[in-house]
């Protein structure tokens, strides 16, 4: 047991998960597969928007595999940096736009 | 990192079946020396500024002989930076004679006060192939593998290579080397090339025929890196779960023979950065007459891994 929650050699055990619900594991992975085949999305295309993704809900696992798939898809670092920033601006815009409601709430109740 | 042992590569290939041994042998690659302009941090020969080996015109006559006689479908001229021999002119004119396809590879970078130019001139006029290393389309990852400002000069090379029809007539083939930079594996050539293509017209007007991908080998300069970075045994840990069975048959050790700067025969460019001789023939080109037969057996190391992962890389 790693004195961390997150500890990057457990990354190669996510099939584990699929130990005590084998059916829902393998359509899961099944379907992660498909996902990620070449599409009318390239393979290059689809890791940096799971790059972006990754960043968006913060998890260190996706961001250590679509780092490292991004760069093996022929990704520099320069396109990454912008898909973070895609990612960062989705975030921070979806925060934003919340003010619209907030706005509308103090309208509502204020004189 | 979860540490593996590293089965040797021999043992991999007999649990799997397999035998690596030779079919005709019908390239010949002449590696003339390990000086180059530049210090790549991939690079397997550890060439740069202050390596002083170098293929004397002696060496290359005796060569051009023995290809003579042995009827090579290719002759592949490699180094260090192949521009630095100074009788390298002498090797492409006659090697042109020789053998139907003529491999000129080139770091893009060599200037030499515009001498380089009168050599791609040459081989253009002799209708030698230009194998040009580009590793990347961004001047970061470009610069941080082959050095400050060397993205700017390949590309001047390559604006002049098109201008002698290289990449844009037929008949004038040009073709462009990747290397990752790093501690990864290489995009898969196909869609790689459609991208460089597009990228490269795009934004610099360069055109070039097919993109070549080869993972980096775990030797020389880079294995160094990868030793001193802490990501040797994460990278040989993935050469070795993307050992791929099916590329083995095409490896090109099994139809190639390298022969050094100073004639020595090796299987491989890498065998010869190792200086593990040719299995199959006598120690050098002075020595032996005739290439290795068909069902010789080819030296190996745990190298070998890096041609072999994923797709295959060779």
């Amino acid at each position: 047991m790693s004195d961390n929650y997150y500890d990057s050699n457990d990354l190669p055990k996510f099939q584990d998960i699929g130990k005590e619900a084998p059916i829902l594991a393998e359509k899961f992975f099944d379907y992660y597969a498909a996902v990620f085949e070449e599409g009318d999305l390239t393979a290059r295309e689809k890791a940096l928007i799971a790059l972006a993704v990754a960043h968006a809900v913060q998890c260190p696992y996706c961001i250590d595999a679509y780092t490292k798939s991004c760069l093996e898809q022929g990704s520099n670092l320069s396109e990454m940096t912008e898909a973070v920033h895609v990612a960062c601006a989705i975030r921070g815009g979806a925060s934003l736009v919340h003010g619209i409601q907030m706005r509308n709430i103090v309208s509502k109740i204020s004189l | 990192m979860t540490r593996i042992k590293i089965p040797p590569f021999g043992s991999t290939l007999a649990r799997h079946g397999l035998e690596l041994k030779r079919t005709e042998c019908k390239h010949l690659q002449v590696n003339v020396g390990l000086s180059c302009n530049q210090s790549c941090a991939h690079c397997h020969h550890e060439a740069g500024p202050d390596r002083q080996e170098l293929m004397s015109r002696e060496t290359m006559e005796t060569i051009l002989d023995f290809a003579a006689a042995n009827s090579f479908d290719i002759i592949d001229i490699t180094g260090g930076a192949p521009e630095l021999n100074p009788n390298i002119r002498f090797l492409v004119e006659n090697a042109a004679t020789i053998s139907p396809r003529v491999i000129f590879r080139s770091n893009l970078t060599v200037d030499l006060n515009g001498q380089a130019d009168g050599l791609f001139k040459l081989c253009a006029e002799h209708k030698i192939v230009v194998v040009g290393s580009f590793p990347s389309t961004n001047q970061t990852q470009f610069d941080g593998l082959r050095g400050v400002g060397y993205f700017q000069k390949a590309l001047e090379r390559l604006r002049k290579l098109n201008a002698l029809g290289y990449g844009v007539s037929p008949r004038l083939e040009l073709d462009l080397v990747l290397n990752p930079a790093g501690a990864f594996f290489p995009p898969s050539p196909a869609g790689a090339e459609k991208r460089f293509k597009r990228e490269l017209n795009q934004k610099w007007g360069i055109q070039f025929n097919t993109l070549f991908t080869f993972a980096n080998t775990p030797m020389g300069r880079f294995r160094k890196w990868l030793q001193e970075t802490n990501n040797y045994d994460h990278y040989m840990n993935k050469l070795v779960k993307g050992f791929n069975p099916c590329v083995v048959e095409g490896v090109m050790c099994r139809s190639l023979l390298s022969v050094g700067w100073d004639g020595a025969f090796y299987d491989c460019d890498f065998n010869l950065a190792l200086k593990i001789p040719c299995a199959g023939l006598p120690r050098t080109v002075f020595d032996s007459k005739r290439p290795p037969e068909e069902g010789s057996p080819i030296a190996m190391g745990n190298h070998c891994y890096a041609c072999v992962a994923g797709s295959g890389f060779t």
